[in-house]
């Protein structure tokens, strides 16, 4: 399969990126990273500098990869991230543009690499439940609705790679801060922080994301099938913080 | 190099008592001087995260470091299938001392007895720990928590949240840390590297790091380092683990004194995905608990192998392990399994793509399952699995059996640690996969996120705060020589990397050809005469390397090409000792099969006169001669015998 390939370069945050162009021959077989990884043996090969791109698991568990893929954040395939989309699923293109997150929140580091560090501020502004090592009691004591412990899971499954905020006109990470304060804030453990909600929206106004209107745009690319039925989630808590 | 006596300072006594005792002889820091004590924590996955935030919590001053972005992206992510935990909810008698047992011989007998025991006695505590934190595991429709069987176990007691227990494990981890970052009591490092350790007047008091996106190298000082910096299964090239996965920071301490114990035992995990083709980059696991319900099965005759499964009868299919281990069946510890896929395989009776001539695969089939509990329960149980099955191979679970083949996935081995998990230099520590001390030759399924939590919130804690109680704060306002020394001696490693003299060759070029070399020779099965030939070769692709590694772009920006080629450097030095800890061994235990010494029916021989030890190799100044030191292992508590899953 013959690709003509147009990739984001950029040397740092603060210099001017461009599109470059290249081509590239690889089997169906191999996945969208091995792809770049074969560019990139080439261009060393040709004394030219690798392109920078994020990855580590390569089994779509980690969050690390991050491509934008002809507009859409991780590409066509959906409920998947860009490390797990194969050359197969791009048997009708010949043409591909690849390009990093975009967002004042996330600036860029190099190339399709992108400073992540403001979801980070986010947890660290209260995603979590406080318990001291060694204090938890016997863990059968609290049975937890199978339904329950089910929906926390389902919003728990978020990688926090940020496609949704790639993929918001407002480069919101609303449905990010949901998952977080659904998973936890459901469960019976963690209902003890009533002002969840709050400070996780708050820190992420200080990061410079913006606000939620309903665009939906997230849920559609998200990987892990996150809902935007958590933001309702979310909302409900944050209305029941504040009374 | 001086003499080291080796001591695992094991307490003795009646075996249940000996932690609890233990922690009581113990010192502590008393609160108020906590803030005075510098702690760096490298390598922020499950053993790390939790270790880093059970230090804060107590009040000391803790750095940490990591590669990746966030510490949420540690390879410990990755687990899937769950964590054991004697907690006998199923009341099918489990019990603290069958998770011991079951531990001891699943390792094959190599491990130390009272490692095990505290392992096992800690494991209730990490559920209560986890499940506090807000780790959704499964439960049923009571509302109490769900148990499943796993290999090596013939009870139920793997505690799991779907097919992503880690994942979930390790945001518990992650969050309790990111609460202590909050607090002040963390300084967390992402994107950054350890490069080497400092040592003063021989201890462990720093380490310098080089900072992913500038490049640049600093030098950090503390009281004490504690390594959770993983595994070195990508030694292999092709490898379950993460692509950042690396040795580097424990090969860097073992060149300054730590001893590094069995690195030959190295643990290939029987249900992966096969390979594919040349460029794939690497290789990904499904998790062990499919074969609770999944059966494994190879056509009976060759000529069938090039047939579509559901084309072959089913008078003509082999369910090769249900046949060979009937009390187990499907459920036979890893390296069983793995072996005798192996044997099926070199048999010629393999399926799917020809690799290198031979067809590298067997089938791992759900249509009895689904016949049995119905579509619906096969997919609550397995889904994602399926549904990762489905993306990389391009073909559907539910209609087409799975094709498996085993690949390179944890590494038993690690820095040898004491009963503190300190290594062999004063004031470093080792925990999580980074060690070597629970696992035996082989690990259990469920057990490595059991001990990575098991060593960071509940050993390293009271087993760093001990040594801390004896020693002075250092003082940070110094200026230490050794670290000017030691940041001087990584720059001119970078640049050395940099300024090959016939730059040649990519370092991924390099490394997949040792992984070649090390999976034939150190792989599934190994032999005297390929392993001699594979250490010859390790050693003239090593000097090639560093002759002809062509690394483009500059050292002082983000540079992802010259990360890879130092992470290659140190495997290629490991690659070496793992052959030469391989050939020494000689004896079949756990996942070392050595070819000399498998039993007539074709299962593994130990030599426990000879070999009932830990080997604990000492860097010399010359990688191809390490000094052996021998930490004999005594069974007190239980009597090796021959491992039998018939």
């Amino acid at each position: 399969m013959n690709y003509k390939l147009h990739i984001w370069r950029q040397q740092n945050a603060d210099s001017k990126g461009e599109f470059e162009q290249h081509q590239i021959d690889v089997s169906e077989d191999t996945s969208f990273l091995e792809m770049l990884d074969a560019l990139n043996e080439q261009l060393i090969e040709a004394d030219k500098e690798a392109i920078a791109f994020d990855f580590d698991c390569r089994e779509g568990i980690c969050g690390s990869c991050n491509l934008v893929i002809n507009g859409t954040p991780h590409g066509k395939h959906q409920a998947t991230t860009s490390c797990q989309q194969y050359m197969r699923d791009y048997a009708d293109e010949q043409e591909l543009w690849i390009e990093p997150w975009r967002a004042t929140a996330f600036p860029i580091i190099k190339d399709l690499i992108v400073d992540r560090s403001s979801f980070e501020k986010i947890v660290q502004a209260g995603g979590y439940i406080e318990i001291r090592t060694g204090s938890a009691g016997e863990a059968n004591t609290i049975p937890i609705e199978k339904e329950v412990a089910d929906a926390a899971f389902d919003s728990a499954t978020c990688i926090g790679c940020g496609a949704c905020v790639a993929a918001c006109p407002n480069a919101s990470a609303t449905l990010f801060v949901a998952a977080k304060v659904t998973h936890l804030s459901t469960l019976p453990q963690g209902q003890m922080d009533k002002k969840r909600a709050e400070k996780l929206l708050t820190a992420m106004d200080d990061e410079g994301f913006g606000g939620c209107s309903n665009y939906r745009e997230c849920e559609r690319v998200c990987p892990k099938e996150i809902k935007v039925s958590t933001i309702t989630t979310m909302n409900r808590l944050l209305y029941l913080g504040q009374t | 190099m001086t003499d080291f006596q080796l001591d695992s300072h094991t307490p003795k006594g009646s075996l249940e008592d000996r932690w609890t005792q233990h922690k009581f002889d113990l010192k502590i820091v008393s609160p108020a001087n906590r803030k005075k004590y510098n702690i760096i924590v490298v390598g922020t996955g499950l053993a790390g995260a939790a270790a880093a935030a059970s230090l804060g919590e107590m009040g000391y001053n803790v750095k940490t470091f990591c590669f990746q972005d966030s510490p949420r992206r540690a390879h410990s992510i990755a687990a899937q299938g769950g964590i054991n935990a004697a907690k006998n909810y199923q009341n099918d008698g489990d019990s603290t001392w069958r998770l011991f047992y079951d531990t001891i011989k699943g390792g094959d007998y190599r491990a130390r007895e009272s490692n095990v025991f505290r392992l096992a006695e800690l494991s209730t505590s990490i559920i209560d720990q986890a499940v506090a934190q807000g780790v959704p595991f499964a439960r049923e429709y009571s509302g109490y928590l769900a148990n499943r069987s796993f290999g090596g176990a013939q009870v139920s007691r793997t505690f799991y949240a779907r097919g992503q227990t880690g994942q979930q494990l390790l945001l518990g981890a992650y969050q309790a840390m990111s609460k202590q970052i909050n607090e002040g009591t963390i300084t967390h490092h992402s994107r950054s590297e350890m490069q080497d350790l400092i040592l003063i007047d021989g201890k462990a008091k720093g380490i310098v790091s080089r900072d992913l996106v500038t490049g640049k190298l600093e030098s950090h000082i503390a009281d004490v380092v504690v390594l959770c910096t993983g595994g070195y299964g990508n030694v292999f090239y092709l490898s379950t683990n993460a692509k950042g996965c690396n040795a580097s920071a424990v090969w860097r301490a073992h060149k300054h004194g730590a001893l590094f114990a069995n690195p030959c035992f190295t643990q290939i995990h029987p249900t992966c995905i096969p390979q594919a083709g040349e460029l794939q980059s690497k290789l990904t696991l499904m998790s062990e608990s499919l074969r609770n319900d999944g059966r494994i099965w190879a056509p009976k005759n060759k000529a069938d192998c090039d047939k579509k499964p559901e084309e072959i009868a089913e008078q003509d299919r082999d369910y090769f392990l249900e046949r060979m281990y009937p009390a187990f069946g499907n459920l036979v510890p890893r390296d069983i399994a793995s072996r005798a896929v192996k044997l099926i395989c070199d048999e010629g009776r393999g399926v799917g793509h020809d690799i290198d001539g031979k067809k590298l695969g067997v089938y791992l089939d759900f249509a009895k399952a689904i016949e049995v509990h119905g579509l619906d329960a096969i997919s609550e149980k397995y889904g994602n699995l399926f549904d990762m099955y489905q993306h990389i191979a391009a073909e559907d679970p539910y209609t087409t059996p799975m094709r498996i083949y085993p690949a390179v996935h944890y590494t038993m081995g690690g820095l040898w640690v004491d009963y503190n998990l300190m290594t062999s230099i004063d004031g470093l520590f080792a925990g999580g996969e980074a060690n070597f001390s629970d696992h035996g030759a082989n690990r259990l399924g469920a057990s490595a996120l059991m001990q990575g939590l098991a060593d960071g919130y509940f050993v390293l804690p009271s087993t760093v705060s001990n040594y801390l109680a004896h020693q002075k704060p250092l003082d940070m306002t110094q200026s230490y020589p050794e670290a000017e020394q030691a940041l001087q001696a990584c720059k001119d490693k970078i640049d050395q990397l940099m300024n090959a003299p016939k730059p040649q060759k990519t370092p991924d070029e390099f490394h997949r050809k040792l992984g070649q070399i090390i999976w034939n020779a150190c792989g599934m099965a190994r032999e005297k005469s390929v392993l001699e030939q594979s250490i010859v070769e390790i050693k003239a692709l090593r000097d090639q390397y560093w002759q002809q590694v062509k690394i483009t772009g500059s050292d002082d920006t983000l540079n992802q090409t010259l990360e890879r080629a130092g992470r290659i450097a140190d495997f290629f030095e490991l690659a070496e000792l793992m052959c030469i800890d391989a050939l020494t061994r000689e004896e079949s235990c756990g996942c070392h099969a050595r070819e000399e010494h498998i039993t007539d029916d074709g299962e593994a021989q130990r030599h426990d006169e000879d070999f009932s030890y830990v080997a604990a190799w000492q860097y010399s100044g010359n990688l191809s001669v390490p000094v052996l030191y021998k930490e004999e292992l005594h069974f007190e508590f239980v009597r090796p015998t021959t491992r039998n899953y018939r």
